[in-house]
């Protein structure tokens, strides 16, 4: 199993080395003129553009298109005679992308057919039991904030993933769980994910649906009114799990004037410097995203997290090729994977 | 189909606007196009249903006298307000909405965030401890940075903004990068999954 | 002395940031690369040309970034450049509006329709961004007062944003300079300079040095800096000195918090 994977992730790689050279390799061909970008007026590109001729070298490899595609609005001419069905421009990013799907795909499945995966200990994520035990222990609530953006927000989605399994903690321990939720549209995936949690407990019974709490959409009003909550309910325990902006440091600030213990996790990270001052927990940046992973162990989501690793393994690779390269004045790889 | 429809509307529109970043077809492009026009309007109903759960939520809070009922009836009128006077008196420069707006909500939000200022001063005193080697580099770095970054740093020492330059064109942003590139592979690995449906929490709990 | 009543610490803050906005004391504002590269970009776009205005910001942010608005358009508006604005946060378009009227209107008798115009508000963030890039038309048929957009002069020929010379974006979080840099300079190429928060601001110094970002402007700072630029000193400028001084104190309460907590560490058995 180490090897198949090995094989793929050298396999990934050196796919990508060998599309690098043969695009670069054909950079020779001059192709016919092609907009290099923009096409309005004065319109700079402020990105160091390659050549037009490194553009047309990768649509003949590509996809036997002679004409490279320039920004919006622009149509292919039926008088060259080309219909472009992939933007030669691109496919840098559609080769990283296609690899790095490839590894989250083939690691789901590794993990779904039982393989066994390490993922390092994340202190703040086994400080949410001791911090739920806390509150129970003091006999007070347990605070959870998902962030103040929307269901669309990733963060968000991740959210209720952990919230889950603390309902589920909760629950098993009776402690009253208050979620003030700050997008209307997050109210009934709140409702449903605490409720299962509840459930999966055994303590369906112990679920109270006037703990989740709408309080505004309004940024600072929900701000308000979480510090409101804080400072009247005195939970034991504030969990701030999710997407943060300015408000972190106003309601990390309170809760801990309330003596509160203090977990956070944001893939905000101008916030993240707030919330490592002022709480006792920080999951900082994609240690949020893994914590799904962690309390779970549900496989596709330790997939996705192996997934992840591989791909950051096969950036840094890159970088330091690309930096050798650079220091020996060969510029091709870089050329190639600048966004066009 | 409670759950599959929305899977299979996902899989479809989350793949194809991934397939209209590559392929410059016109046709493909007036698909995105239209598509991204109907994201647009259904993004736009979403302020209808917020205002509609607004309205729902605090006014049952109000008739069966829930906690905090009383903070309800100003919500409930200053929406009502705000709502009729932009509908009916307009929202232009000089109308009644515009003086609410200008008089009222900028003051109140504006003051809000100002309390940053004193939190972060309450923090900065109360936690920024020199325990370890890397705290007192942390603090150094702190100190040098919020001088570079107001006139008085260049008062002080004329090298301060060019040494809280290079702290954050150098350290500081090798490490943003990683943490951004961190979290760009997370959220690019969530979209997968929610794609191909192997995450489905928004819809709900299973 | 280590457990401070923190009220003392708001009181210190507030006299500190008080005393000089109501008594200047004028320290001198160094220009960084950053805004210098921000004011550059926009110098070099022609005369006359049609520039679009992302006002993402709202009246939260408004002490910080109705600065650099009313600085950027001061310039933009000096070299008789057209101002196409629109807003991605609900909040944004009345302040746009201020910004566009008193700069344009008062200042250098522009007229609405023909020398600027405020699109409005428009939801979907990431999505009315791309939009843009196709088709503005499509994405505002209509200007914040409802005025179908074909009847306005100043948006004959502007049909997406390759019918634009840059785009000047001013940024309170999100949708904000990270999105239009993911989503518009790296589809469609065009020239970004962007002002945000100065929490922010270190986030996107990445996207300044690879280039995606035409210049930066980092908080109340980097707007006083574009009025320096511009040789018209207003709010930000006369904000450095409360900044200053602010930015001292926290320094002071840094070292103050460490002597209390070493010297309570010495006396503890």
């Amino acid at each position: 199993m180490r090897s198949t994977k090995s094989i793929l992730v050298l396999a990934g790689f050196l796919l990508l080395l060998a599309c690098g050279h043969v695009l670069t390799a054909r950079a020779e061909d001059p192709g016919p003129a092609s907009a290099a970008g923009a096409s309005g007026p004065a319109a700079a590109s402020v990105s160091a553009s390659p050549s037009a001729s490194d553009s047309s070298g990768s649509a003949a490899v590509l996809s036997g298109v002679l004409v490279s595609a320039d920004s919006a609005g622009a149509e292919a001419t039926p008088a060259e005679g080309a219909v472009r069905w992939f933007d030669p421009k691109r496919a840098n990013i559609a080769i990283v992308v296609a690899v790095f799907f490839m590894l989250v795909l083939v690691f789901i499945r590794q993990a779904g057919k039982g393989a066994s995966f390490f993922i390092r200990k994340i202190a703040g994520l086994d400080a949410i039991e001791e911090a739920i035990g806390r509150a129970t222990e003091m006999g007070k609530p347990v605070l959870y904030v998902p962030g103040i953006d929307d269901v669309n927000n990733i963060q968000t989605i991740y959210s209720m993933v952990i919230l889950g399994n603390v309902a589920k903690l909760v629950a098993r321990y009776e402690t009253p769980l208050i979620v003030p939720v700050c997008r209307a549209f997050v109210v009934p995936l709140a409702e449903e994910t605490v409720k299962q949690g509840y459930l999966d407990a055994g303590h369906p019974e112990a679920y109270n649906p006037n703990n989740i709490r709408y309080l505004s959409d309004e940024q600072f009003a929900f701000t308000a009114g979480v510090d409101g909550i804080m400072l009247r309910e005195r939970p034991a325990a504030n969990l701030y799990l999710g997407s943060f902006f300015a408000e972190s440091l106003v309601l990390a600030e309170t809760g801990f004037s309330t003596g509160a213990i203090q977990i956070a996790g944001t893939a905000n990270i101008h916030q993240l410097p707030f919330f490592v001052v002022a709480c006792d927990y920080t999951l900082i940046g994609e240690e949020f995203f893994a914590a799904t992973a962690y309390l779970s162990k549900e496989a596709k989501l330790v997939g996705t997290l192996k997934g992840s690793d591989w791909m950051k393994i096969l950036l840094i690779a890159a970088l330091v090729i690309g930096a050798v390269l650079e220091t020996f004045g060969v510029t091709a790889f870089t050329r190639w994977l600048i966004v066009q | 189909m409670k759950k599959e429809l929305p899977l299979l509307i996902t899989a479809i529109f989350g793949s194809f606007m991934v397939i209209d970043y590559f392929v410059p077809h016109p046709a493909v492009s007036a698909v995105g196009e239209t598509l991204q026009q109907w994201a647009i309007i259904v993004i736009s109903f979403s302020y209808v249903l917020g205002v509609a759960n607004i309205a729902r939520i605090n006014g049952e809070k109000i008739s069966k006298r829930s906690r905090d009922w009383p903070f309800a009836l100003p919500l409930l009128a200053g929406l009502a307000f705000m709502l009729g006077v932009g509908i009916f008196g307009g929202i232009g420069q000089g109308t009644l909405f515009n003086d609410f707006y200008i008089y009222a909500y900028t003051p109140m939000s504006g003051t809000m965030f100002s309390l940053l200022a004193f939190f972060i001063a309450s923090a900065a005193f109360r936690s920024f401890r020199v325990r370890t080697v890397e705290a007192a580099l942390l603090a150094a770095a702190a100190i040098i940075v919020m001088l570079g970054r107001v006139p008085v740093g260049a008062e002080i020492w004329d090298k301060i903004p060019a040494i809280s330059d290079w702290i954050n064109n150098v350290p500081q942003m090798a490490a943003k990068r990683a943490i951004l590139i961190g979290a760009a592979l997370g959220a690019i690995s969530t979209g997968l999954k929610v794609i191909l449906g192997l995450e489905r929490n928004y819809l709900g709990g299973e | 002395m280590e457990k401070l009543d923190r009220r003392y610490i708001f009181l210190v803050i507030l006299l500190v940031v008080l005393v000089p906005l109501i008594a200047p004391v004028g320290l001198p504002v160094r220009v960084s690369r950053e805004v210098q590269s921000a004011y550059d970009a926009v110098a070099g776009v022609p005369d006359g040309s049609k520039v679009y205005f992302a006002a993402d910001y709202d009246p939260s942010t408004m002490p910080e970034l109705h600065p650099m608005a009313l600085a950027t358009l001061d310039h933009l508006f000096s070299k008789n450049c057209k101002v196409i604005g629109a807003c991605l946060w609900p909040g944004g378009p009345p302040l746009l509006e201020d910004a566009l009227r008193r700069i344009g209107e008062l200042r250098f008798g522009k007229k609405y329709g023909v020398d600027f115009v405020n699109l409005g508000y428009k939801p979907g963030n990431e999505v009315v961004m791309v939009s843009v890039g196709r088709s503005i038309p499509a994405t505002f048929p209509a200007d914040f007062y409802g005025t179908p957009i074909e009847k306005l002069e100043i948006m004959k020929g502007v049909e997406n944003l390759d019918d634009v010379s840059m785009i000047v974006n001013i940024s309170a979080g999100y949708p904000g300079t990270k999105e239009w840099v993911q989503q518009v300079q790296s589809r469609y190429h065009v020239s970004i300079a962007s002002g945000c928060t100065a929490v922010s601001a270190p986030e996107y110094y990445p996207y300044f040095q690879s280039g995606q970002l035409a210049g930066l402007l980092g908080g109340l700072s980097g707007a006083a800096e574009y009025e320096k630029l511009v040789g018209k000193p207003g709010t930000a400028t006369r904000g450095m000195d409360a900044q200053s001084l602010g930015h001292l104190v926290i320094i002071a309460f840094i070292i103050l918090g460490n002597i209390f907590y070493f010297a309570s560490k010495k006396k503890a058995p």
